[in-house]
C-alpha cells in the first residue's frame, strides 16, 4: 500500500504579497491559488534566515541556523548534518532534487564542493545518494558553472547561453549593471525561448523523474525553482505580460526622498550606511550601487519582471500538476509550496537582501495542500509558524516518527490545532563577517509585533533594536524601539530571545567562499 | 563617508585571509608535507596534481583547470613557503604559508590569501581552510 508521496515545491527569494491568494495583484498565479483554497495557507511563515544556504539548510535539516552551523552564505553545510530527505529516503522513499540546492557554496574553482562536483558526473550521486537525494538536477540563476542546467544549455543550446544576465561582474562582486528599459540593477532582455529557461527545465526535469516511477512507489521530490531571484531576465517574450509603466509602486517605497529616508533614519544606523552606499556589510546585494540612486520607475520595472517570472513558475508547477494527475496520484500527493526568503523590491527605497529584518525579507508564502486522503479542511492559520518546522511536517505526512534532531513542530492544520500546540512565536537570525564587516541580529516575531535586537558589531553598540507592531504597521515605517510606551513589550520580547538559544554547533563553521 | 567608504572600497578590490590549524605533530613533520611544493595535491582538496620546475609550479583543479603559479619563498628555516598565482579570475594574489613550532610535539599552520579582488581571496582562503583541516586529519590520523 503507497503512502501520502510529497512535493515539496519551492522558489527563491519570493515574497509573501507576489501570489494572488495572498493579496498579490500583479502575478496571476492560479494554480498555487488553488492549492491554497484546497488546503492551508498560512500567513505568517517565516525563514529562520532570510539568506539562501541558511534557510536551505533549515528545511533540509529542520534545525535553527546556530545548530546546523550555516550562519551565513559561503559556509557549507557539512556533509553528515541531518537530513529529512535521508529519513524518507531510508524509510523507502524515493528522493529527488531538482533545481536549486545552495547547500554549499555556489562559487568553487576547485570544484570541491559536492553538488558542484557531482553535477560534472550525472544525475546519480556516487554512493547513492547525497544528503538524502538518490536522483540530483541542479540549476542555478544563470547559464554559467558546473551545474547540470548550465551544462545542458553549452551542450545543447550554447547560442542562448550569452543572453542571459552575468550575475557576477568581472571582481567576482554581485553585478551591479544596469539594463532593461530603466537601467535597474540585475535586469536584462534576454532572447532566450522559454522553454529552454530554468523555469521550464525545472518542471521538465521534475516531470522526467516522476516519468521514473512505479505507480506504487512512494516519493519525495524537492522541485526548488531559481525564480524570482535576481537577475530579472525572464525570457524576453514572456515580458509583455506586464507593462511596467503600469505597474504601482509598493506600498512600502516611498517616492518622496525626504521622506522615505526619515523613515529609514529611524531604524539601526546599517540602514542609511547601505542605503548612501557607506556600507556593503554582505554579499548578497551589488557592493557598486547605491541604493539612494534607485528610481521609481526601476522599481515598477524590477517588480514587472518579478511578476513574470513569478507567473512561470505558477505555469510551470501548473504542468507538474497535471502530469502528477496524469499517473494517477492526483488525491495521494501532498503539496507545499514555500520561498527561502522575501526580497526588499523596492520596500524603503532598496533591492535584493541583507541585514533588515522586515516583512519584505521576513514574510514568506507557505501553502500546504494535504493529499485529499488526509481528509484535512482548507483552513487559514494566522499564527507564526516557520520553515523549521517543514522537516517535521514532511515526517508527519509520511507517518515517519520525527528523529529527536528535529527542533521544529509538525505545521498546524489551523489556528486551534496552533494555539493548542504552542506556535506563538518564531525566530530568525543574522549572522554576517565578511573583509572586517560584522552584522548581528536576533529577531521574535510574537503577538502581532516584529522584535529586531542588535549584537555588537561593526555599526552596532547592541543597544539597537527595531520594534514594530504587524496590525497598525503592516510595512514596518516607525519603529518603537525608543518608544517609551513600547517599553514593556520590548522587554517583554527581548527575554523570548534570551530564552530561545538552539544548541549551538561545534566547532564553529567556515566560510568556504563568498556565497 | 570616511571609514565606511573605505570600507566599501576594500570589499570591491582586495582581500586578505587567514586561516590556521593547530596539529598535534612537530613542525618539522608537518613542514616536510605542507613545505614540499611537489606535495601540496596530497593535502589540498580540489588540486588532483601538481608539477614542479624551478619555481615554477602547475596544479591542476578539480574541475581540470590548470593554474601557473611562481614560487617567491621556500624558506626550510623559518618554514615558510610562499607563491603568487597566476589566475584568469585574480588580478593579484600572494598564497603564505607558515609552519610555527608550538613545543616538540606541536605547531601552529597558518595559511594566509591575500588577493584582488577580494571575492578570490576568500574563495581560495575558504579551500585553504578546508587543506589545512585536511592537512591536520592525515598528520594526526592514526591517533
Amino acid at each position: 500500500m503507497a503512502r501520502r508521496k510529497i512535493l515539496f515545491v519551492t522558489t527563491d527569494q519570493q515574497r509573501y504579497d507576489t501570489l494572488g491568494c495572498n493579496g498579490g495583484t500583479l502575478a496571476r498565479t492560479p494554480v498555487v491559488d488553488a492549492l491554497a483554497a484546497e488546503g492551508i495557507r498560512y500567513e505568517r511563515a517565516h525563514p529562520q534566515s532570510v539568506v539562501c544556504m541558511p534557510s536551505r539548510a533549515t528545511m533540509l535539516t529542520g534545525q535553527y541556523p546556530a545548530t546546523h552551523g550555516v550562519w551565513m552564505n559561503g559556509v557549507p553545510l557539512p556533509l553528515d548534518a541531518p537530513s529529512v530527505a535521508e529519513v524518507l529516503r531510508l524509510d523507502g522513499y524515493r528522493t529527488a532534487l531538482v533545481g536549486k540546492a545552495h547547500f554549499e557554496p555556489l562559487l568553487d574553482p576547485f570544484l570541491r564542493f559536492a553538488e558542484n562536483a557531482q553535477s560534472r558526473v550525472g544525475t546519480t550521486p556516487p554512493g547513492g545518494s547525497h544528503r538524502g537525494f538518490e536522483h540530483l538536477e541542479l540549476a542555478g540563476h544563470g547559464s554559467l558553472g558546473p551545474l547540470h542546467y548550465p551544462q545542458w544549455l553549452a551542450r545543447e543550446h550554447p547560442e542562448v547561453v550569452g543572453g542571459f544576465y552575468r550575475v557576477l561582474d568581472s571582481s567576482m562582486q554581485v553585478n551591479g549593471a544596469g539594463g532593461g528599459a530603466t537601467d535597474a540593477p540585475q535586469v536584462k532582455v534576454n532572447p532566450i525561448d522559454r522553454d529552454l529557461y530554468h523555469t521550464d527545465w525545472v518542471a521538465d526535469r521534475t516531470i522526467g523523474w516522476l516519468d521514473s516511477l512505479g505507480a506504487n512507489e512512494d516519493w519525495f521530490c524537492w522541485m526548488s525553482f531559481p525564480d524570482p531571484h535576481h537577475p530579472w531576465d525572464p525570457p524576453q517574450s514572456e515580458v509583455d505580460r506586464i507593462d511596467w509603466r503600469e505597474v504601482p509602486l509598493p506600498a512600502g517605497y516611498t517616492e518622496n526622498a525626504s521622506e522615505r529616508e526619515r523613515v529609514i533614519d529611524d531604524k539601526p544606523r546599517h540602514w542609511r550606511l547601505w542605503y548612501d552606499g557607506a556600507l556593503v556589510s554582505n554579499y548578497e546585494a551589488p557592493a557598486s550601487w547605491v541604493p539612494a540612486t534607485l528610481k521609481a520607475a526601476q522599481v515598477r520595472e524590477v517588480n514587472a519582471r518579478n511578476a513574470v517570472e513569478c507567473e512561470l513558475i505558477d505555469e510551470a508547477l501548473g504542468r507538474v500538476l497535471a502530469r502528477i494527475a496524469e499517473r494517477g496520484w492526483a488525491g495521494d500527493v501532498d503539496v507545499v509550496f514555500t520561498s527561502d526568503h522575501g526580497e526588499l523590491q523596492g520596500d524603503f527605497g532598496f533591492l535584493f537582501k541583507g541585514p533588515y529584518h522586515v516583512d519584505a525579507l521576513m514574510r514568506v508564502p507557505l501553502i500546504w495542500r494535504p493529499a485529499q486522503a488526509s481528509g484535512v479542511t482548507p483552513s487559514v492559520v494566522t499564527r507564526p509558524v516557520g520553515l523549521v518546522d517543514l522537516a517535521p511536517t514532511f515526517c508527519s505526512i509520511a507517518g515517519i516518527e520525527p528523529p529527536s534532531w528535529l527542533q521544529g513542530t509538525r505545521l498546524p492544520s489551523d489556528d486551534p490545532d496552533a494555539d493548542s500546540r504552542g506556535f506563538d512565536a518564531v525566530f530568525t537570525d543574522w549572522d554576517s563577517e565578511l573583509f572586517g564587516v560584522d552584522v548581528h541580529l536576533r529577531t521574535v516575531v510574537r503577538d502581532d509585533v516584529l522584535c529586531t535586537a542588535y549584537l555588537p558589531g561593526t555599526v552596532h553598540d547592541g543597544t539597537e533594536g527595531e520594534l514594530y507592531s504587524l496590525s497598525d504597521d503592516p510595512t514596518q515605517m516607525v519603529n518603537r524601539w525608543a518608544d517609551p510606551a513600547w517599553r514593556a513589550r520590548r522587554d517583554d520580547l527581548i527575554g523570548a530571545l534570551e530564552d530561545h538559544r538552539p544548541e549551538p554547533r561545534k566547532p564553529r563553521l567556515s566560510l568556504g567562499a563568498p556565497v | 563617508m570616511g571609514t565606511y567608504g573605505r570600507i566599501v572600497h576594500l570589499i570591491t578590490h582586495r582581500a586578505s585571509i587567514r586561516r590556521e590549524v593547530l596539529i598535534r605533530r612537530s613542525a618539522g613533520a608537518v613542514w616536510e608535507l605542507a613545505g614540499d611544493p611537489a606535495r601540496v595535491h596530497e593535502w589540498f582538496p580540489g588540486i588532483g596534481s601538481c608539477s614542479v620546475d624551478g619555481d615554477e609550479r602547475v596544479v591542476a583543479l578539480g574541475s581540470g583547470q590548470a593554474v601557473a603559479e611562481k614560487i617567491i619563498t621556500l624558506d626550510p628555516l623559518q618554514r615558510r613557503f610562499q607563491y603568487v598565482m597566476n589566475f584568469p579570475l585574480c588580478r593579484e594574489h600572494l598564497g603564505t604559508l607558515d609552519v610555527i613550532e608550538l613545543d616538540e610535539q606541536s605547531c601552529l599552520v597558518v595559511y594566509g590569501t591575500d588577493a584582488d579582488p577580494a571575492t578570490m581571496a576568500l574563495t581560495i582562503g575558504g579551500a585553504t581552510g578546508a587543506a589545512l583541516e585536511n592537512l591536520r586529519d592525515i598528520l594526526e590520523g592514526g591517533d
